[in-house]
């Protein structure tokens, strides 16, 4: 079995010898690391994107909207993500973001978790009929097990999700009422003694 | 009284780091602390009678076992190299997570002595390999099948029977990623399981020196001498391969420095030095003048560091003992001043390393701050501007800023990764090829060139939409954002000059690993010892943490 480190190194090495920079390198190794060892195919995709790479053009998208169609190439998996991440914050406000035609779009998908580490915030990532749930990167939460090679992204769908509970009020008040029931009464003479006992207030 | 840290435009000069000094903060040194009430033990020795075979050593508290698996193996002569290119070793090495089972062994007989081209699993967490010093190898069997100790004058003059010539840990080869073990608190501080893995290999080696002799004249044979063991360590060849870790390890190299850096800030701050303090700075002081005196090199420029090293101690020595007295205010601080006019930098941080020996307290807290979580810092506030970047490389690279990269001196060398062996070297970029294929290390001349371009852009620019048209440039403004928050994280020289000296690179990183009596043999290797002086396994449990300056050698 490869280790991790070992899957970091070689992807970012691999990355660098198709002509990107030293810097995406290093993102793409680490994004590599953690598809596998989110259980995703990281090595497969890369290698497979990389092999394509040689016979066919892809289209960079470095500034990232609302909606971003490609015109007749698909877009780069490793820049489309790289703009996000980097633009995430300016991007937050429109809610959704759309994107036509990413490739081997597996490989966008880190981009999206550490963006969710970045802004603080769970993202769903929709490629076609699969679904991410990306947690603050630390985990992903999805419908999509297989593990193997996705070609192409048609449509791809990236919502902010607000932070807000995921659950009801009624249903909060009902459990803490529960906990409530690990709390002790205090006596008189304790309340008396608690913190800033002693003192005047009006000072 | 508040004492400033040192400045890192100082401190993290390549000439200043090659100076730096084992401490109380070194790897070794911590790492017997950690483990001196775990229960050792020699849990298979099965070896033939000239030594190959098999053995097991394990470390063991509670629930907890860490095993060495030994594979001692014929070689013959014209096989022994040191060089990192070679393929067979006298003798290979596993630590084992757990106790082995019989079909761990068999499956590491099979890997381990193949090294980089074996293959590991999760279990295992570091590997290393290790050639014999045939002359005093030689030498010791023979005395000790005789009935007799061995000539301590050789034994000196080595200070080892075996010296590893790589030790490989965090996920290489198929080892165990650090993610899987680095909430165990037995090895929070940097390299712990590697440090454990050499100091059990010492144990190896003596057993088995013992074990040989005893075979070759089972009536005569005896043992060697314990206080001859615990004056022998392991040697370590060292070649380039170490030296980008220290580049690419930004925030670990600062947490490294900033511990060190810290403790001396503390403990210039001391207003009232205890005279207990005092007299045990001036003893570890005095004993470790041995260290100097018994550091032996061919090499002339650690020679002519070695010479101006004794010279200075002496002068200090005798300042201490005749125009200074301990019981005036901040001691330390006035000796730390008095260095700064008086020493070279060899000297300066000999007394740095040695002002740390009285102050457990100090030291201790720190070494639990030597780790880093590297990934932490790895993406780049994209929302800040190209004036804020500006004004970071202005400050905390100004010295650089200065280096002209159009002359041929500062642009001289190239680091690559070799294609027979996976390892980094460097070389001439005007005499050899491949330059194209150069790693991202020489961060000083990227530096340059990226606050070139921020020159000539607009200063409100967000960095998100300056790397759109700059990906050439975000590995290094990665470094610029960390070096933000960590002042020590950078090496402040030109990794590619002409008159750069890797082997500073390599003792800095071998100084914090508590090597003693640094051997260059050439501006791209060295050689050391690790471990001479320091207590056998079976006297860990009450042992004198300043054994280091109480060898014989």
């Amino acid at each position: 079995m490869k280790s991790l480190s070992e899957i970091e190194t070689v992807s970012k090495r691999s990355c660098r010898a198709t002509g990107f920079s030293w810097g995406i390198a290093e993102e793409v190794g680490i994004n590599t690391r953690m598809l596998e060892m989110f259980g995703l195919s990281g090595i497969k995709n890369l290698n497979h994107y990389f092999r394509v790479r040689n016979v066919k053009k892809f289209e960079k998208l470095n500034l990232v909207s609302k909606e971003n169609k490609t015109s007749k190439l698909e877009f780069c998996p490793i820049i489309a993500g790289l703009s996000f991440l980097d633009q995430v914050r300016s991007l937050e406000s429109f809610r959704e973001i759309k994107f036509e035609k990413i490739a081997y779009p597996l490989l966008f998908l880190p981009f999206v978790s550490r963006a969710s580490e970045v802004i603080g915030k769970k993202l769903q990532l929709k490629i076609d009929s699969r679904v991410f749930l990306l947690n603050y990167n630390n985990s992903i939460y999805s419908n999509f097990l297989n593990e193997g090679i996705i070609d192409v992204g048609s449509n791809v769908l990236i919502k902010f999700q607000e932070n807000k509970d995921s659950f009801e009020e009624n249903e909060w008040r009902e459990l803490y009422k529960l906990s409530e029931n690990t709390f002790v009464e205090e006596s008189d003479s304790l309340k008396q003694a608690g913190a800033g006992a002693g003192l005047t207030d009006n000072d | 009284m508040q004492v400033e840290l040192r400045d890192p435009n100082v401190i993290m000069k390549l000439s200043r780091l090659g100076s730096f000094h084992q401490s109380k903060l070194s790897f070794l040194r911590s790492f017997l602390k950690e483990f001196k009430d775990w229960e050792y033990k020699r849990d298979l020795f099965n070896l033939d009678e000239f030594g190959y075979g098999v053995a097991v050593y394990s470390f063991k508290k509670k629930d907890r076992i860490y095993s060495l698996i030994c594979f001692a193996n014929k070689l013959d002569e014209n096989e022994r190299s040191d060089r990192v290119i070679a393929t067979k070793w006298d003798a290979a090495f596993a630590l084992h997570d757990g106790v082995p089972t019989k079909k761990d062994i068999e499956r590491l007989k099979n890997e381990v002595p193949k090294q980089e081209v074996g293959r590991l699993s999760y279990k295992e967490l570091t590997l290393s390999r290790a050639n014999k010093s045939v002359r005093v190898y030689n030498h010791v069997v023979e005395s000790l099948s005789k009935g007799i100790q061995p000539d301590l004058n050789l034994l000196s003059k080595v200070g080892y029977l075996y010296r590893t010539t790589a030790v490989y840990g965090s996920g290489k080869f198929g080892l165990a990623d650090r993610f899987r073990i680095k909430n165990r608190k037995e090895i929070y501080g940097p390299f712990r399981l590697e440090m454990m893995l050499v100091y059990l290999v010492r144990q190896f080696t003596f057993d088995q020196v013992n074990h040989v002799a005893k075979n070759k004249n089972p009536k005569k044979a005896v043992n060697l001498d314990p206080q001859i063991c615990k004056n022998l360590g392991i040697g370590n060849s060292t070649g380039l391969g170490m030296a980008p870790f220290i580049v690419n390890h930004p925030t670990l190299l600062n947490n490294w420095i900033y511990a060190r850096e810290m403790a001396l800030k503390k403990i210039r701050e001391i207003r009232n030095i205890k005279t207990e303090h005092s007299d045990l700075f001036k003893i570890c002081l005095k004993k470790s003048i041995k260290n100097i005196t018994s550091w032996n090199t061919e090499s002339e420029y650690q020679q002519k560091k070695i010479k101006s090293l004794l010279n200075d101690l002496n002068i200090f020595i005798n300042f201490l003992e005749k125009k200074f007295n301990f019981s005036k205010e901040f001691a330390f601080n006035e000796i730390y001043l008095w260095l700064e006019k008086n020493s070279g930098d060899e000297c300066i941080e000999y007394i740095v390393s040695m002002m740390m020996e009285p102050y457990d307290d100090i030291i201790n807290p720190l070494i639990n701050k030597m780790n880093s979580e590297e990934e932490k810092y790895f993406n780049i506030p994209t929302d800040r501007t190209v004036s804020e970047l500006k004004t970071i490389l202005e400050n905390k690279y100004s010295k650089i800023l200065n280096i002209n990269f159009s002359k041929k001196e500062n642009n001289q060398n190239f680091w690559f990764i070799s294609k027979n062996k996976e390892e980094p070297r460097l070389a001439d970029r005007f005499m050899e090829q491949g330059s194209e294929l150069e790693q991202p290390l020489a961060i000083a001349r990227d530096i340059k060139k990226l606050y070139d371009v921020l020159s000539v852009s607009k200063n409100s620019l967000t960095i998100d939409k300056f790397l759109v048209n700059n990906s050439d440039s975000r590995h290094v403004v990665r470094r610029a954002f960390i070096i933000e928050k960590f002042p020590y994280s950078e090496i402040q020289d030109n990794t590619i000059a002409q008159s750069m000296m890797p082997i500073d690179m390599l003792r800095l990183k071998l100084s914090f690993f508590g090597a003693i009596k640094f051997d260059p043999r050439s501006d791209k290797w060295l050689r050391i010892c690790m471990f001479q002086g320091a207590p056998l396994p079976e006297q860990l449990k009450n042992y004198d943490d300043h054994w280091i300056y109480n060898s014989l050698n």
